[in-house]
């Protein structure tokens, strides 16, 4: 009654905040991406031993360094998958703006750690990758340009964000790390194309990038070695590929077990690029299974579930994070069996990298976010259907 | 700035009409068309998203099973790879005639450091100068924390000096297999053989190259990978070739040479059975000898003078003009010529040895056996200039031998690059133009045989080309008839072999002065033999480089002094060993003997 007399104005009746996150979150991917890290930990355990005892470190160094990167990642992911979309957009603009300077100022700032390659900042206790950070708020950028694009008088997005793809691709390609250059490339690419990009053009870009591969193949020497080393049924024994195919063969189906892998003592990079080798050995196939359904479970709901959103940006900008998302698992363990040539990319939140697994873990909040289920407009549909 | 034209064009001139704001109207039309579109843009994104999901359940699907099927089959053993990078380390074996090994290949280890895994380089360092005399401590231990991952220590172990090192039990240090090219017969056949050295290298594997002789010459074949199984068979007879090089050395002593050469040749075949140069080496641990500027290249022991020695080769070339001038039917055996000495022509003189004069008029045979310049000259004359060249090139005395040695096909023979009738003077009796004693043997065997064609070879059994003929067979019966008289009455005496009928002619050529002449005391002697004289098979050439003999009141320095019982002796110790039986005269039995009987 008070409230009535004095007028004082009725609280608007909304669901909090937290019991609505979790109504509309997808729960199974979430599931899912906190089993990948588990996974990766306990792999973790065993395959970043070696490194850090030639490195004078306590065992599970690596392995407790992970799990708090890891632990700060997942909280990132839950804080980003709580965003509404417009908050999703803005946020992730900044974040890309940032990480542009950031990537742009490499060369002049940047440190190689005597890898050949300019690819971080280094903090003393820990060093930042721009270029991780970059990709998920360049798949927001991009969506929102080319969402914008098809509306009537809308912007050119579709040639902004082409030329912003461009440029980062070729910075990254002057560090050199034509992984990631490659990666945005594809992200931009996966966008345009459920943005409706004409059959016509995607058949005339797949021969054209035939008839390049044709052409380097013939005309330079490098690449024909590269591709026929790649082809050949021989590995040799003693390279990385070679011990990361021999580890999968020892394993077999239900591995040699816990901790008496061979693979990690001889793979320098068994704790990021190949842990997928490490799982195969000591686990066997039964994990390598688990860990790509989890994968394609993540990506394939994540696109049902965009397949039914009525907003085109919240549906750009969920494809590219979940492609790019998948396509770096997907990388990351096709060179492990042969599949693909030799790339070094990391498998989102199993492989060991502070940047990479919290960079992961802003992508896949974000795609959290976006693929929250949120009215899609068929009472209005239903209600208000203009006979068309 | 484009415009998109007014629509609905029609309601909006109504509106102007009315006097309203058809900007409503404008801003309702374009909300609809966005929907509109948005509408199609959606049912096209629900086709491609379905398409991006159909591809990446392929993909990972594609992934599992490739995983499966790799977790399925068997890991293999580590196999090398294919691809071309690897160092091919085979090398076939080397045999004599009879199968006695003369190179083959031995498993060492070549040893290297990878310092950066060193438990303790400076211990290290001291323990490894221990082992090897020839590394030094500190300057190991400088190399071993100047910050370098890697570096090759020594290229052959012992396998005494490997345990050794194992035994210092540095997991820096590593031991990459090497085959190592072997002489099991040391100095045996040292030019021949030539040597191998180590091309190649990688941790795994060295190449093994040949670097002379034989092993150079036919380097492809040795190293060819199909036929490293199959060992390369040389016409070599070891122990032949043991006995030639023992005299030969105990002769070049006796006869104060500095240099000797011999080559023991089928005269059927072209087939060298032994052929050895003075001074040797051992092709184990092949010099690299510095000579002194004023030296001469034969001084180097790595030289063969049997194949790279050129020399004027003396009088041991008569026997090609006599034969030919028979062969041609301008002379006999018997014929008489003109050898009233000396002899002018032009303004040369031709003189005989020690200024003798064996004229006025001497026999073919009487020119050979007394070996007389002016005699020679004046058949080369009846014989002329361009036919004596030609016959001269048949017998392959002006070109290259092919014999497959890597250094023969270097060695051209010098020969004038004119040839007036001076030069086929000179040229009769060995003077002005010079070969190598190879090329003499292959001459010589091409008189011997029957006058057909020789081409020397060091390969055992190989098929040859149809025998060619260039010289009659009269001829040649004549020829090495008279070649049997030098050694039963002229100036080979010493060449006598009871039972193998030697046959042969000396030579004995004053050598060239570097800068032109010649020296007064220093000659090349040669002997080119035969044997046995009634059905030859074998030539025998002996070169001594600068021999004097010193029993006599003074100094002999002909060949039928130095070179001619050197030879001698080669022909009585391996003629057996060639399976000539001694042809032994058996006398006629006196009466009381057959009346016994």
């Amino acid at each position: 009654m008070t409230e009535m007399v004095y007028g004082s104005m009725p609280a608007r009746v909304r669901e909090p905040v937290l019991p609505r996150w979790w109504r509309t979150l997808d729960k199974w991917s979430m599931t899912a991406i906190f089993v990948l890290f588990a996974i990766g930990l306990l792999l973790g355990l065993a395959a970043s031993v070696p490194l850090a005892e030639s490195n004078n470190l306590d065992r599970f160094y690596y392995v407790t360094r992970q799990a708090a990167f890891g632990g700060l990642a997942l909280v990132v992911m839950l804080a980003c998958s709580m965003l509404s979309p417009a908050m999703v957009r803005r946020i992730a603009t900044l974040g890309f703006a940032a990480s542009f300077v950031a990537l742009a100022l490499l060369p002049v700032m940047g440190t190689d750690f005597g890898k050949g390659a300019v690819r971080w900042f280094s903090f003393g206790f820990a060093s930042v990758q721009p270029s991780e950070f970059l990709k998920p708020g360049f798949i927001v950028v991009t969506a929102w340009l080319m969402a914008a694009s098809l509306d009537l008088n809308g912007p050119p997005g579709k040639l902004l964000s082409f030329l912003i793809a461009a440029i980062i691709a070729v910075l990254l390609a002057l560090q050199p790390d034509f992984g990631q250059a490659m990666l945005v490339l594809f992200g931009w690419g996966v966008i345009y194309f459920v943005a409706g990009a004409p059959m016509a053009l995607i058949g005339s870009m797949i021969a054209l990038v035939g008839a390049a591969g044709v052409f380097a193949y013939n005309a330079s020497e490098h690449v024909a070695r590269r591709i026929d080393g790649y082809l050949s049924a021989d590995v040799d024994p003693r390279s990385q590929l070679g011990y990361a195919m021999n580890a999968i063969q020892e394993g077999g189906f239900f591995g040699v077990g816990v901790g008496a892998g061979q693979v990690k003592w001889q793979l320098p990079d068994a704790h990021t690029d190949f842990i997928i080798a490490v799982a195969a050995e000591e686990y066997g196939l039964v994990l390598v299974l688990v860990i790509i359904a989890l994968y394609c479970a993540v990506v394939v709901r994540s696109l049902f579930r965009l397949m039914s959103e009525r907003d085109p940006f919240i549906r750009l900008a969920g494809t590219g994070l979940a492609c790019i998302f998948g396509v770096q698992a997907m990388i990351n363990m096709g060179v492990a069996v042969r599949l693909l040539p030799a790339k070094g990319m990391t498998l989102p939140f199993v492989s060991y990298g502070g940047s990479s697994v919290i960079a992961a873990g802003i992508t896949v909040g974000l795609l959290l976010a976006l693929t929250r289920s949120r009215p899609q407009g068929q009472m209005s549909d239903i209600l208000f259907r203009r006979g068309r | 700035m484009t415009r998109s034209p007014l629509r609905p064009l029609a309601r909006i001139l109504q509106a102007r009409a009315k006097g309203e704001n058809p900007d409503g109207i404008e801003r309702e039309n374009v909300r609809l068309r966005n929907e509109a579109t948005r509408d199609r843009a959606r049912t096209r994104a629900q086709v491609r998203l379905l398409m991006l999901s159909a591809g990446f359940m392929a993909a990972f699907s594609t992934i599992g099973v490739q995983m499966g099927s790799l977790a399925a089959s068997v890991p293999t053993e580590p196999r090398r790879s294919g691809a071309g990078a690897e160092v091919s380390a085979t090398r076939a074996d080397i045999l004599d005639r009879n199968g006695r090994v003369l190179a083959t290949n031995m498993l060492t280890h070549a040893l290297y450091a990878h310092p950066k895994d060193m438990m303790d380089p400076a211990g290290t360092a001291a323990k490894l100068a221990a082992i090897f005399p020839e590394m030094k401590a500190p300057d190991l231990e400088r190399r071993f924390t100047d910050g370098r991952s890697f570096l090759w220590l020594r290229r052959v172990l012992s396998p005494e000096q490997m345990q050794a090192v194992h035994d210092i039990g540095d997991p820096g240090l590593l031991f990459g297999p090497r085959e190592m090219r072997l002489y099991p017969n040391g100095t045996l056949a040292a030019h021949i053989l030539g040597g191998a050295a180590f091309g190649d290298e990688s941790v795994r594997s060295a190449q093994v190259i040949g670097t002379a002789g034989i092993e150079l010459g036919m380097d492809a074949r040795l190293r060819d990978p199909a036929q490293a199984a199959t060992p390369l068979t040389l016409s070599i007879d070891l122990t032949v070739q043991a006995t030639m090089e023992e005299i030969l050395s105990a002769g070049m002593v006796m006869m104060n040479a500095k240099g000797a050469a011999g080559i023991l040749m089928d005269v059927h075949t072209g087939e060298i059975v032994a052929m050895a140069s003075y001074p040797t080496f051992d092709p184990n641990d092949r010099p690299n000898p510095v000579l002194p500027k004023d030296a001469e290249p034969g001084d180097s022991p790595l030289f063969n003078r049997a194949v790279q020695g050129l020399y004027e080769l003396g009088s041991t070339f008569k026997i090609f003009a006599a034969a030919q001038g028979m062969d041609l039917g301008l002379v006999g055996p018997e014929t008489m010529v003109d050898a009233n000495a000396p002899m002018r022509w032009g303004k040369h003189q031709i003189k005989e040895f020690e200024g003798k004069n064996y004229g006025p008029l001497l026999s073919v045979s009487d020119i050979i056996i007394k070996s007389s310049n002016v005699g020679t000259a004046h058949i080369a004359l009846m014989i002329g200039g361009d036919r004596q060249q030609a016959f001269l090139r048949a017998l392959g005395l002006m070109d290259p031998s092919p014999v497959e040695l890597a250094e023969a096909a270097k060695v051209k023979p010098l020969v004038p690059p004119k040839w007036p009738d001076i030069v086929t003077i000179t040229a009769s009796y060995g003077h002005g133009m010079s070969s190598s004693p190879l090329n003499l043997a292959a001459a010589y065997a091409t008189i011997a045989n029957g006058g057909f064609k020789v081409t020397p070879t060091l390969l055992h059994g190989t098929t040859r080309p149809a025998q060619q003929r260039i010289l009659g067979e009269q001829a040649s019966r004549a020829a090495t008839h008279m070649l049997r008289r030098v050694v039963t009455e002229g100036t080979a005496s010493f060449g006598e072999v009871p039972g193998y009928a030697v046959a042969g002619k000396t030579g004995t050529a004053d050598k060239p002065r570097r800068g032109g002449g010649y020296y007064d005391d220093k000659v090349i002697n040669t002997f080119a033999s035969v044997f046995p004289a009634n059905d030859p098979a074998y030539v025998l050439i002996v070169t001594l480089d600068e021999p004097v003999e010193t029993t006599g009141p003074k100094p002999r320095r002909t060949a039928g002094w130095t070179a001619v019982p050197v030879a001698a002796e080669i022909i009585r110790r391996t003629a057996p060993l060639l399976g000539l039986r001694p042809q032994v005269e058996v006398s006629p039995l006196d009466d009381i003997t057959a009346v016994k009987q």
